[in-house]
């Protein structure tokens, strides 16, 4: 016999959401993608804020974990473009000034100091500043947001839109020194501060250790991708040699080898050790860089640099064949080859750089990595009034990643100052309101859109290479916005069963479009997995089980995976058993500790 | 009434039948029956039967009258044939559909009012002439269309909805389909699919008139305390009397079943096979006087007998076998064959002079 599920807990109807569930920072998607479908930009932007701070950025250059998650890539092969749309409400919210975080009427006497002014140290600022605590943000530059800002090419993410998104925080009275790199732990320690976060990332690219690397004119030509990044930003680099090689194949690889095109490189090439699948490039980036004309080389492993006369003329490889068992590749080398070219951009990944922290003042070192020992939930090292997030904690991720960090460090930190236990995790709740307004009208549209996914306008080739600085993404137009707006299946609009109500007429059953629902005799999950009218066989999707139904003691057992949301069990149900439900996952954060509303 | 159209969507581990075809592709229209209505789970299982049986919808055609029940007919396979008959005239109707085209799978939809009160004389002749069909009779007991007055199978003592009983007696559409010797009659109930569907298929292969009567409760009119042909008191009172699988042809018949003793097999026209799982002590299916008193027994316990409750496996009184009609359907002769001429018609003519 199987338990029947137990709906009050948030996470079963949060799982529902994939989106939601699916984000670092559980954004509310379903929510801001009805806002922006009603015209309400402002507040769109709003609900993102909440999550993730940054709906602007994010909007132009979020991993989106959401969308290969999204239900709608299940059903039709093509998720929402939820990231997009994101960026929309950003663009389009007006003057939100007085809805933005004010500095608060109260200090709390309680100093904390940030280093680095990247994604994660600013969302602690952002948590933190409304409780009124005095925060200072170390920054090695002259300039805020860290990689999201020297990184990120220009004609990804305009500098406009950093400059606001950033100053909505520093403008509620959050210090900023700049050009204070801080150089040792124990000297900063020695200031005093309750609390200090490492927010630093891992600012260190790898190097590439073959024959040549530092040979001729190796200094001029052979550069490593984030620097080169960061060389371009701040306009030490304005140009590039004509053939191009970008070593790796991640995501910073296909910035540098975009940002190459329009330094002047009229042949790029960004080679692969593997094949496509193995790629941590977005598939996304992956084809913006391919529409640029960018050559992509699988299966080629570097072996040497080649000069001619202490000039760089070209990199030999190996090219491998891979046999994949048992989830390991072995390869074998069919060839060896040189590829011409003049110039060299390694982007083969990231360390962290901790040799500023002393290593006898209490925070922990693990041996194997050199990383401070660094608490998964609490982001607590073993100093306990330093805090870790972002890249600098466990390596490189992303910036939703770093967002979500900075609020749980955030938390930490609050609880450490109030001489609370860190580990005290404050719960996330839930709201659970029908969204019945009317015999058979709900509160969302539940009606199914066959839209398919609309593609973004692209500025024209012969433009975006003129300068890095204009904007490759033009935005939706308000014509796909409102068509792929409905493509959201309102995955938050839950289907609530209350077992009691129930008289087992089957109209659920003989309605459901994608035969979620099946009343049948009790059994342990995996049978009953079985037994349904469509077998549920998606085992990362969860299956609910009522209670023994009233009249014949079967139950009704419904399988999440394929649900629409459209809520035609409940306009088919005679007593309401089925009901559609609003779901609002309640987020605690360091400014506003949730409280679990009861069902 | 639901405010959109079923989702086009389909779960992608649904089944195909032997026509490549899924359960999804054998739907009508959306019905515009109460929610929760019985009718609309008889249209479910109706689309499971004609699914798992390979029909092809063009080739089938559904029949009906007036009434909640006879719109039913709209609900599922859209493409296929259909009539929607003056009420209760659907079984002749049907008749000489099936005259002329005998190559289609009939289908009759019908209520306790299109059949037992204005259409009761058509019910019984198509009976008598054993016309290749199923006729479903969706039995609820009342006459929903207008509001919940009782029908000719509302029970003695069974209250309408404002608690008003019933004095008239019920017309059984089982026993009469016994005593009108019909050769194929059941009784099952629109909550229970899983007796319900190979009922409806076995019906389906029936080769002659094969009636059932489902009981199919009215959510708006009679599924209140003291309707005995509610959800609640037919799940109370049900007694499956012969519990029946329908094997067809094409598969092979597995013995796990026979040891557990009073397993009764019946081998039909077309050498499917209808294997009885349980039956009642004593209980034969083939007998048409043991069926009467068995059902009239539980009538008169105040119990609904549900199951296959009579076939005759090999009946040879199909109305195209009795009047030696062609093998070929009328509308597939060519016309010199259907219309002979002028000089066979006056030879004709001349044997009456």
């Amino acid at each position: 016999m199987s338990t029947p599920t137990n709906v009050s807990d948030p996470r079963h109807y949060h799982k529902v959401v994939d989106c939601q569930w699916g984000c670092p920072a559980h954004t509310n998607v379903p929510e801001y993608l009805r806002l922006i479908a009603n015209g309400k930009y402002a507040e769109s932007y709003l609900l993102n804020r909440e999550s993730n701070v940054f709906p602007g950025i994010l909007g132009r250059t979020c991993d989106r974990p959401c969308e290969p998650a999204c239900r709608r890539g299940r059903v039709d092969g093509k998720p929402v473009a939820i990231c997009r749309l994101k960026r929309v409400a950003a663009d389009l919210k007006g003057d939100i000034t007085e809805f933005l975080p004010k500095p608060p009427s109260l200090e709390n006497g309680k100093r904390v100091a940030l280093i680095g002014c990247g994604p994660s140290s600013l969302t602690v600022a952002n948590d933190l500043r409304p409780l009124g605590y005095s925060v200072t943000i170390l920054e090695k530059r002259d300039q805020s947001g860290g990689l999201m800002r020297w990184n990120i090419p220009a004609f990804r993410l305009p500098p406009q839109v950093l400059d606001e998104e950033i100053n909505a925080i520093l403008d509620t009275g959050v210090e900023l020194k700049y050009n204070s790199a801080v150089t040792s732990m124990k000297a900063l320690l020695a200031e005093g501060y309750d609390a200090v976060f490492v927010g630093s990332g891992a600012p260190k690219g790898k190097e590439l250790d073959v024959p040549g690397r530092h040979e001729g004119n190796s200094n001029d030509v052979i550069h490593i991708g984030i620097e080169w990044l960061g060389g371009v930003h701040f306009g030490h680099i304005e140009k590039i040699e004509e053939k191009v090689l970008i070593i790796g194949v991640g995501n910073t690889a296909m910035d540098c080898c975009r940002t190459a095109k329009r330094l002047g490189a009229k042949d790029v090439k960004v080679i692969a050790r593997r094949g496509r699948k193995h790629f941590k490039a977005s598939p996304w980036e992956l084809e913006d860089a391919e529409e640029e004309l960018i050559d992509i080389v699988e299966n080629h492993a570097p072996k040497r640099f080649v000069y001619e006369k202490g000039k760089l003329v070209g990199m030999e490889f190996e090219r491998l064949e891979w046999t994949e068992k048992d989830g390991k590749g072995t390869s074998k080398v069919l060839e060896t080859l040189t590829i011409p070219c003049d110039s060299v951009i390694l982007a083969i990944g990231q360390d962290n750089a901790f040799e500023w922290v002393e290593r006898d003042i209490g925070i922990e070192f693990d041996t194997k990595w050199d990383m401070p020992v660094v608490d998964k939930a609490t982001h607590q090292s073993s100093l306990k009034n330093v805090f870790f997030g972002g890249d600098a904690a466990w390596g490189p991720a992303n910036i939703i990643w770093a967002v979500e960090h900075g609020h749980q460090a955030a938390i930490s930190i609050h609880q450490y100052c109030e001489k609370l236990p860190v580990t005290d995790r404050p719960a996330y709740g839930m709201n659970l309101v029908s969204a019945k307004v009317g015999m058979h009208a709900w509160s969302y549209s539940n009606d199914y859109n066959t839209s398919p996914r609309q593609k973004m306008t692209h500025e024209a080739l012969v433009e975006r290479f003129k300068s890095v600085h204009t904007e490759v993404e033009l935005g939706f137009t308000p014509e796909q916005t409102a068509r792929e707006v409905e493509r959201c299946l309102n995955c938050d609009i839950e289907t609530h069963f209350t077992d009691t109500l129930c008289i087992e007429c089957d109209a659920c059953v003989d309605i459901c479009p994608t035969n979620c629902l099946t009343i049948t005799t009790d059994g342990a999950e995996d049978d009953l997995r079985t037994r349904l009218i469509a077998p549920a066989l998606n085992m990362t999707q969860d299956i609910y089980v009522s209670a023994a139904l009233p009249q014949t003691k079967r139950v009704m057992v419904k399988d999440e995976d394929m649900c629409l949301h459209c809520g035609l069990c409940a306009e088919r149900c005679p007593t309401a058993a089925w009901d559609m439900r609003k779901f609002e996952l309640v987020v605690p954060y360091a400014f506003a500790k949730s409280e679990a509303v009861a069902v | 009434m639901t405010s959109i159209a079923k989702p086009p969507v389909k779960h992608p581990s649904l089944r195909k039948n032997g026509l490549g075809l899924t359960t999804r592709d054998y739907e009508g229209a959306m019905s515009t029956l109460c929610a929760g209505c019985g009718h609309d789970s008889v249209t479910a299982a109706l689309i499971t039967a004609f699914w798992e049986l390979d029909v092809p919808p063009h080739k089938a055609a559904k029949m009906s009258g007036i009434g909640c029940s006879s719109k039913t007919t709209a609900y599922f396979m859209k493409q296929s044939h259909g009539f929607n008959s003056v009420h209760g005239r659907m079984p002749s109707v049907t008749s000489g559909a099936n005259a002329a085209n005998r190559s289609l799978t009939y289908i009759g939809i019908s209520g306790d009012g299109d059949s037992l009160s204005i259409g009761l004389g058509q019910l019984c002749h198509a009976i008598r002439r054993n016309v290749q069909m199923l006729y479903v009779i969706e039995n609820n007991g009342v006459y929903g269309l207008t509001k919940g007055q009782f029908s000719a199978s509302a029970d003695v003592g069974s209250t309408a909805k404002r608690g008003e009983a019933n004095q008239m007696q019920p017309i059984d559409p089982v026993l009469l389909a016994l005593t009108l010797g019909a050769t194929f009659v059941a009784r099952s109930f629109s909550g229970d699919k899983a007796q319900l569907v190979p009922i409806l298929k076995a019906g389906l292969r029936h080769n002659g008139f094969a009636l059932i009567d489902v009981i199919s409760p009215c959510v708006s009119f009679n599924d209140h305390e003291g309707s005995t042909k509610s959800y609640k008191y037919t799940r109370e009172h049900e007694v499956e009397i012969a519990a029946a699988d329908f094997v067809p042809l094409r598969k092979e018949i597995s013995q796990e079943q026979g040891a557990a003793g009073g397993l009764t097999s019946v081998t039909m026209h077309d050498g499917s096979i209808v294997r009885f799982r349980k039956t009642a002590a004593d209980y034969n299916p083939t007998d048409r006087g043991a069926a009467y008193t068995h059902v009239k027994h539980c009538i008169d316990k105040g119990e609904v007998a549900t199951g296959l409750l009579f076939m005759e496996g090999g009946s040879q009184t199909e109305m195209h076998t009795l009047n030696k009609t062609v093998k070929t359907p009328l509308v597939d002769l060519a016309h010199k064959d259907l219309c002979p001429g002028n000089a066979q018609l006056q030879e004709l003519m001349g044997e009456y002079r």
